[in-house]
Parts: C-alpha cells; structure tokens; sequence
C-alpha cells in the first residue's frame, strides 16, 4: 500500500483540473507547487545532509532571474565594453537559470561549508542578502526595484509538432506537478543511491563519516549544487508563470515559507516537503476569509514553535510511527476489551 | 580630507550604537549558543517602547531611554523564559527554529499595534548642528555616541568586574560546577538573555529618534549583529565593541566611496570574509567555540 502512495496521489492531484474550475484555486495550488518544489531542494540539504541553508531563496531568485533576462534580453555596458543579448526562447531560460543556480550552488557549497552549525546558517543569511542588493541596485541589469514586467511565458515544442504555450493556469498546473514527479523521483533515486548515503552519514556522525572514507567537501558540495539546481528551477517556473519578478522575490520570509514546509512536513523524508507545502500552500486560502495577513504570519509563528516543542520530526514520520507502532496492551488481549471500556465511557 | 574628517565623525556614532547591538548578541550567540534571529525584533521593540513613552505619553526623554532599556529587559527575559528554558542543551538547530518563530511573531505583532506608517520620535535637543572646525554633527547624535558609550562602560564593569558577571563567566564555562558552586543557573540563564536584549532595546532607543521607526527596521540590525559578532570572535565583548566600530567604518567609507546603494551590503562581506580566513574573528585569544 505504501508502496503505491505517491502514485495514488500523482493521480489524484493530476485530476484535480478536472473538477477544480475555479482559477483563483488553481493559482493558489500552481504557486504552492513551486514553492513546495523549492521545499523540496532544501529539504535536500536540511533533510539529507543536516546543512540549514537560510539562504536558500537566494538560488530560486538567481534561477528566476537568469530565466527572465535570458527570456527578455538586456543590454548593459561594463568596463567600457557593450554586451547586448537579443532574447532567447523561455525553455532555454529555464534551463540556463537551472544551470546558473546549480553554480552558485556549487561555489557557495565550496565556500561555505568550511564552516558549520550557526556560521554556515550566517553564511548563507549573508550570501542572500547581498544577492538581494545586487538585484536592488544594478538596475541597468535587473531594473532594480522597478521589476522586470512582460516575462513571456514558457513555450515548449518544435517546428514539426507545434508549439505550446504555457499560458492557462491548467497548463501551468500540470507543467508544475510534472516537475514535482520529475524532482521527486530524482531525490528519490539520489537519496537511496550510495550518494545519499554517504550525505546520510555525514548527517549523522561527521567523524565517524570521515574515518571510513567519506569525503565531506565532495558530498556536500553536491548536495548544495543538487539542491541550488533545483531551487533554481523552481524560480524559472515562478518568473516564467507569475511574469514579473523584482528584488522582494529574495525576501527572507520566502525562505522561511520554504523552512517551515519542510520541518512541519519532516526534514530527511521524501514526502515530508509535499505534505507541508500543501498545507501552507493551502493554508493561507482559508485563512484568507478570516484573518488579516499579520494574523497570518503570526499562526505561522506560533505553529513553527509547536512544531519544534510537539512533532520535532515533523508530520510524516509522526503518522508513520502511528502506523508503526506495536500494538498496545489492551489491542493484545483482544480488541472488543477496549471497544467495551469505550462504550462504558459513552 | 574634510569628507573623510566627517566620514569618521559619522562612524563614531553609529559604531556606538552598532557596538550596543554587538554587543547584546554576542551575551546570546557568542556565550549562550542561541542564534537569536529576534535580536533585531527586541531593537525595533526599544525604538517603539521610546516611541511610546517619549512621544504617546509625553515622558522626559532621557527617562523614556532608561524605560525602553527596562522594557527590552523584560522581554528578552520572557523570550528566555517561555521559549528557551524547556530546550536548554538542544542542538542548535532547534533553538534557531524557535527564535525563527518568534522572529515572525514579534514582527507581526508590532505591525499590527503600531502600523506600517513609519513614526518619528521628536527629541527636545536643540536643532542648531554642533560644529567643530570642519565636522558638524547635531546634538543629537553626540547625545547617541555619548549614552552608546555609558552603557558599554557599564556592560563591560557589569561582566567583569561585579559578583552577577563572575557567577554568569562561570555558568557559561560550566554551568554543572557553577551549579555546583550555588549559582543559580536558571537565573542566570534568564538575566544573560535580558541583558543581551536590554542592549538591542538600547541600540533601538538611540537610533529611533535619529531616524524613524518602522517594524522592519530589525531584519538588518539582526544580520548586522551577527556580522559584529563574527568579526569581534564570539563572546569576546570588547572585541564585538571594536567589531561594531569596524562595521560602521566599513559602511560609511563604502557608502562614501563605492555606492549608497551598497552600504548595508558590507556586513555581509565582512561575515562571509571573516568566516572564511579567520573564523575565529578578529580579536580571538583562544578558541572558544566547540
């Protein structure tokens, strides 16, 4: 049975177009879908390799942005030299942006983890921050705070089978769902290879990991450029789906958004950050008829800390403890004892 | 040579209140071990409780200062309380995670008491700027550099030199020996975080009448903490003191010289330049950290 969960719910949510006609929820399901992408590469490096990247947002904003200028074109002069680039087709942005942000992921991963705990966690804060400044103020490359408006949606197909357009919010649904099939079997395979074992490891004793032969730098820097790449895809699928982005898109709360889906889902389980991206995916449509946006941020607050007091390892390894357990006394010695002390108490 | 006279100027003032912030972090980060992201919630809350008392209810103004310090004291106190003291000797991933929450929380909450509208604290000193020679700097920000500098005196005679600051240099050291030795650990733990918070406030107090406050105004000051932090060696507080000096001396010259767009980017060069070469900041005697 749970062998086939995900697959049971890939077809689930593969219907969900054909009943769900109502664009506001399916808009809310698409975004929800990129940022639980996003969950996903950073569970990668929390989950996996215990590295607390807060600087995770930074990858999807770089990933977002390299589609979008690829897409658009741009013109700027640096050292005297002029350097025009004429736009390109989205596809290839997406899969530029996924490169550029694999990069980055690969150098900050050098860089960084020389370091570990609270610093790497500063570090990666830091490396946001600045990318965050850098959109701010090269306006001549990314329009600064003005934004860059009219990102021309993803457009996929050859000459001799038409092109298709990514423009209806069910295309983009099912173009979205696709990559998180896509991502999921990725991780999946990656996890259970001797890859993710090895990052396991660290996770769990980097000393004992290294006396047998493990290499740190090389596992770790691989996991950042999986999880960077992956993150960047994310940002592609977001600038070429919301087409406009502009520097808030590097906020930290976006990265806390990511954070928060997969703790509460279970960091270092595959399903973990799907679960926790649809409940805050979804979350805040219902909340929406109720509260304000505060009020909003502030429940996010306060069930973080519940979160880390009451289900430290989040909701998927809780449920799965519960359907784990060994049976209790009473469910031994026959379950129609119980059932009696239940109905006595009614 | 005047443009680089008032350059310096400039740094002393916000160094002071920088050093304040470092400070306070370096109580919490650098000894306590707690990645305190509400670092920069309890600076926004010192400028709002200044808000309050000086503007809302008209109170004296160096009375409002003293008030908003208290007020941060009692905060960060809670935060300990509540938040940390069920979790002590978690990883510290853990204790990141609540301050995270917490973080949220506070900022919201100050949103909704105080609204988005930036508020401005008049001060009852005199407009007319201070001049000496080619500097100029109003008497304001002199009172800023001069409290900035009191409290840090005060803050280095409370750890080093009173019975309160031997029984904390011990707990941190060794809490199960302190214990041992009949200091009240639970205490101690608490009073740290209010110290530490107390001196954010203080930073938040000074500053918000030099600027005006708003309920983002924290993300940065947090970031740059830990910058001051990273710089001075963790737990060192004379060295967050000088870190606070180096940072603001960093972002005048480079707002200065290099863009104004840019000046809040050095922090974080510093903290991904420091962790890089020298980890153990600047000022390090020994390795402290495990």
């Amino acid at each position: 049975m749970k062998r086939y969960l995900p697959i049971i719910a890939l077809l689930f949510f593969a219907s969900v177009p054909l009943w769900l006609h109502d664009k506001y929820y399916l808009h809310t399901l698409v975004v929800a879908g990129i940022f639980m992408l996003a969950a996903m590469s950073l569970n990668l490096l929390l989950g996996y390799t215990g590295q607390l990247s807060l600087g995770h947002v930074a990858f999807f904003g770089i990933g977002a942005y390299t589609s979008a200028l690829t897409s658009l074109g741009f013109s700027l002069s640096i050292f005297g030299y002029q350097i025009t680039h004429e736009p390109w087709p989205p596809f290839i942005g997406v899969i530029l942006g996924t490169a550029v942000a694999g990069l980055c992921g690969y150098l900050i991963g050098k860089l960084a983890f020389r370091v570990r705990g609270a610093y790497f966690v500063i570090v990666t804060v830091s490396f946001a921050e600045v990318v965050r400044l850098v959109a701010l103020n090269w306006v001549e490359l990314t329009n600064g705070p003005l934004a860059l408006p009219g990102i021309p949606p993803l457009t996929l197909g050859f000459e001799w089978t038409g092109y298709m357009t990514f423009l209806s919010k069910a295309q983009n649904y099912y173009l979205v769902l696709a990559f998180i099939a896509f991502a999921y079997v990725v991780i999946k395979r990656l996890v259970y290879s001797p890859y993710g074992r090895a990052m396991i490891a660290l996770r769990e004793n980097e000393t004992l990991a290294v006396s047998v032969g493990i290499s740190v730098t090389r596992y770790l820097v691989l996991a950042a450029v999986f999880s960077g790449a992956l993150a960047g895809l994310a940002g592609t699928l977001y600038a070429h789906y919301i087409q406009i982005i502009d520097p808030m898109i590097f906020m930290f709360l976006n990265t806390v958004t990511m954070v928060i889906m997969v703790i509460t889902g279970g960091k270092g389980t595959l399903a973990g950050p799907v679960v926790g991206g649809l409940i805050f995916g979804i979350a805040p449509v219902i909340l929406r008829n109720y509260v304000g946006p505060e009020v909003q941020w502030i429940l996010y607050g306060v069930l973080m800390i519940l979160i880390v007091y009451v289900l430290p390892d989040g909701i998927v390894p809780a449920i799965e403890r519960w359907f784990n357990r060994p049976p209790t006394p009473a469910e031994k010695n026959g379950s129609s004892l119980a059932l009696q002390t239940g109905k006595g108490r009614a | 040579m005047d443009q680089l006279l008032q350059h310096l100027v400039n740094t002393l003032i916000m160094g002071g209140t920088y050093a304040l912030l470092g400070i306070g972090l370096t109580l919490i980060f650098g000894i306590m071990r707690i990645v305190n992201f509400t670092h920069g919630e309890l600076y926004t809350f010192g400028a709002y409780m200044m808000y309050f008392f000086a503007t809302i209810l008209g109170m004296n103004f160096f009375v409002s200062i003293a008030f908003a310090i208290a007020a941060g004291m009692v905060l960060g106190a809670l935060i300990e309380f509540t938040l940390l003291r069920n979790k002590r000797g978690a990883d510290i991933d853990t204790t990141m995670l609540l301050m995270i929450g917490a973080w949220i929380i506070f900022q919201n909450v100050e949103q909704l008491t105080w609204g988005g509208i930036a508020k401005s604290i008049p001060s009852p000193l005199p407009e007319q700027p201070l001049t000496l020679g080619p500097v100029s700097l109003s008497w304001l920000r002199a009172m800023v550099l001069v409290v900035a500098l009191a409290l840090i005196a005060a803050t280095y005679v409370v750890i080093n030199r009173t019975k309160l600051g031997k029984a904390m240099r011990a707990t941190f050291q060794d809490s199960n020996t302190a214990a041992l030795m009949g200091v009240n650990i639970n205490a101690i733990y608490t009073t740290t975080f209010g110290l530490g918070s107390a001196l954010a406030a203080a930073a938040g107090a000074l500053l918000g009448p030099v600027f005006v406050v708003t309920p983002t105004m924290g993300d940065l000051a947090s970031l740059k903490a830990f910058a001051i932090v990273i710089l001075g060696g963790l737990g060192n507080i004379s060295g967050a003191a000088i870190g606070g000096f180096i940072l603001a001396f960093a972002e005048e010259i480079g707002a200065g010289y290099i863009s104004s767009g840019y000046r809040d980017a050095m922090g974080f060069v510093i903290i991904i330049i420091v962790l890089l070469f020298k980890p153990t900041g600047l000022f390090a005697r020994t390795e402290r950290v495990g």
